[in-house]
């Protein structure tokens, strides 16, 4: 029985009666192991001039934060009336970012979309490295970072506390639990695949770490069996995560009484552009590390093709948002609410406004077209524009609001520096440079989930029990 | 397939499941012990240039505190006296003692004062108002133990900023009537016809941050 040769014409025919595959190529259960694992045993040239640049990046960041700290953050451009400058911009940015990895890996699972094995390892270890890009601009903004345990409810001798009245601290807890779960979650997944590589390593090096890190995985009945079933648990525990984490983030600006913050559509608002944001740069990352990892047979253009749908289905829940916050702004009859909303629009920020519109519900509307969706070169050109629009968002709620409160008197105009602009920067140094590390050493799909989702894998396929190839 | 772990290695897991939640407290609690002022700075007991005695002085001869630290119902700091305060007695006694022998050189150098050496000191960003304390009826022994007593002065108490809150959120026992403030051996024991949780309702001692971070 020779393994049927799937291309995209047939996952792009669009025939509702068959379902499209997911594996191209004739790849069978070895060509996929093979294949991912060449990602790491065969480093591209590319790689090395993609780890360069983050290194680059990274520096600018190391140096950016070494002074912040011995300076303190009067470097920045936070200044009265605007104390939340970018760094809470880039947290939000990054912590939204990282929600797509949750939701591909949890909730993707649980209705069991079969197109989340392509990407979900990928996405959740994007998920892992947004969250550490953005736990890093909260601890260089309290200043003295070495006091940073004082966010940690331990016992001292000032008999301080943390204040569990702050959405600060919610925020603080929300995301560790997000940061811990997220890293859980993506080891279990990653430990048969752990395994395999152990098993193909050829020194004794490779063989001792991957080894450590499999766990003793044997792929034995009984680890297959507790493998699913702690896999599907840690899908449950994430799945509210998906909808808490950035909820908790918004009640940040929610539950503080300024106009343009002060708002109960935050938290549905806030999730799905984090959603939005977060396939984003899953697409960003995925479109050009599929082209050069050899990985088009595998994450597929209908991998990309679904995300596109996810893009435009929230950049529309977003600009649904971006009106209603009008609407009631109107509908309220609250002169403050009413001034903070025409000001952003039509303001000094004006600017930054019409970016965030055109970028969030505009552009990704080209998405209903399918030509558009299934271009490589312009997925990845809206892709960008998403993650543009999304930073955008973030600094509109944040500055728009603090430059122009109730007292006009304190009104006044931000103005980032070269801190500022440095740390941003820097930042997506940090992320680009954990994640080349991570295709460099972990295979960025996961050799086990794929195999499932084949046809060689149900029992009902026409071959099955004349499959010979081992995996 | 080659072994590449022993077999001993697989109690790694769960060696490491026993030892880090004990570990992780203990690390807590040692932090939270050994750390803190009260273990670090409660009996500090620097030597002086001067072997002077709180014991005789303000014990045995009973001289008010205010003699010497004569500011401290003014100002927010109760002043060390200048020289001249110990010369008003040691011109007419022990004016011979070689120990006092930098006192008379300070008295007739005035550019070469006694360098003391400052026991009880606060950190620069609390503040701290003796006059405040004193007006609102606070022993000085609260916070400075039996000065009387003490050969030596010693840090009695750790002056950390939870000891601070305890008085700030409950000052009664440590309120005494005006005139008692000085008085090392007063007790509210001795005189229960002080009414402390009257006096108490009459002072407020602030507990928001920037009561002493200002």
């Amino acid at each position: 029985m020779t393994t049927k040769v799937y291309t995209e014409a047939d996952q792009l025919r669009g025939d509702v009666h068959v379902r499209a595959p997911l594996v191209l190529g004739g790849l069978d259960f070895n060509g996929v192991t093979e294949k991912i694992a060449a990602v790491i045993e065969k480093p591209d040239k590319r790689w090395f001039a993609a780890l360069a640049f983050s290194l680059a990046l990274l520096s600018i960041y190391g140096v950016c934060i070494v002074i912040v700290v011995w300076e303190g953050i009067g470097v920045w451009g936070n200044r009265a009336p605007v104390y939340w400058g970018w760094p809470i911009v880039n947290f939000v940015f990054w912590i939204g970012i990282g929600h797509a990895g949750t939701l591909i890996s949890a909730i993707l699972f649980l209705f069991r979309q079969k197109w989340r094995t392509g990407i979900n390892r990928s996405a959740e270890a994007m998920t892992l490295f947004a969250v550490v890009c953005a736990l890093s601009f909260p601890t260089i903004h309290v200043g003295r970072i070495w006091l940073l345990y004082w966010f940690a409810p331990l016992p001292n001798q000032m008999d301080v506390w943390p204040n569990f009245r702050s959405p600060l601290l919610w925020d603080f807890f929300a995301v560790s639990v997000y940061g811990s779960v997220s890293a859980l979650f993506w080891f279990t997944g990653c430990v048969p695949d752990f395994a395999t590589m152990r098993d193909r390593a050829d020194t004794q090096l490779k063989r001792i770490a991957y080894g450590a890190v499999a766990l003793g995985w044997r792929g034995s009945n009984r680890h297959w069996h507790n493998y699913e079933v702690a896999y599907l648990i840690l899908a449950g525990i994430s799945t509210p995560l998906v909808l808490s984490v950035h909820s908790i983030v918004s009640f940040d600006f929610a539950t503080s009484q300024l106009p343009g913050w002060h708002t109960t559509i935050f938290p549905p608002y806030f999730v799905a552009g984090a959603i939005f944001s977060g396939f984003g740069m899953v697409m960003t990352l995925l479109i050009p590390s599929r082209k050069i990892f050899d990985l088009e047979e595998i994450i597929t253009i209908r991998h990309m093709e679904n995300m596109c749908k996810i893009i435009l289905l929230t950049g529309t829940m977003v600009g649904y948002a971006y009106g209603m916050e009008f609407f009631i702004a109107w509908y309220g009859q609250n002169p403050y609410e009413s001034f903070a909303f025409v000001n952003r629009a039509f303001g000094p920020y004006a600017w930054a406004y019409w970016i965030m519109i055109s970028c969030n519900v505009f552009i990704p509307q080209v998405f209903w077209i399918k030509k558009f969706r299934t271009t490589p070169w312009i997925m990845f050109i809206i892709s960008i524009f998403v993650n543009i629009g999304m930073w955008f968002e973030r600094f509109v709620i944040i500055v728009t609001s603090l430059t122009a409160d109730f007292l006009p008197s304190s009104w006044g105009y931000f103005s980032p520096t070269i801190i500022d602009v440095g740390c941003f920067v820097g930042s997506f140094g940090l992320f680009g440079t954990l994640y080349c590390l991570f295709v460099r050493f972990v295979p960025q799909v996961s050799i086990t989930e794929v195999k499932v989702v084949m046809e060689q894998a149900d029992p009902h396929w026409e071959g099955y029990h004349l499959a010979e190839e081992g995996h | 397939m080659a072994v590449i772990f022993p077999r001993a290695a697989n109690l790694l897991i769960p060696a490491l499941l026993v030892v880090a939640p004990p570990g992780g407290i203990a690390a807590v609690a040692g932090a939270w012990y050994y750390f803190s002022p009260e273990f670090t700075d409660v009996g500090y007991a620097p030597d002086q240039p001067v072997p002077y005695s709180h014991k005789l002085h303000a014990g045995e001869l009973g001289i008010d505190c205010r003699y010497c630290h004569n500011t401290v119902e003014q100002g927010h700091r109760a002043a060390v006296p200048p020289t001249s305060t110990c010369m008003n007695c040691h011109k007419v006694v022990k004016t011979d003692s070689p120990v006092l022998e930098p006192i008379r050189n300070a008295a007739e150098n005035p550019d070469d004062p006694v360098e003391w050496t400052r026991v009880h000191l606060l950190p620069d960003y609390a503040y701290f108002d003796h006059s405040v304390h004193m007006a609102a009826s606070v022993g000085c022994v609260s916070c400075h133990g039996r000065v009387d007593q003490m050969v030596t002065v010693h840090q009695e108490e750790p002056l950390s900023m939870g000891w601070c809150l305890k008085c700030h959120k409950n000052p009664e026992p440590n309120l005494r009537p005006a005139g008692a403030i000085t008085e090392m051996a007063w007790t509210q024991a001795d005189h229960p016809e002080f009414d402390a949780t009257a006096r108490a309702g009459e002072v407020t001692p602030p507990q928001h941050c920037s009561g002493c971070h200002r």
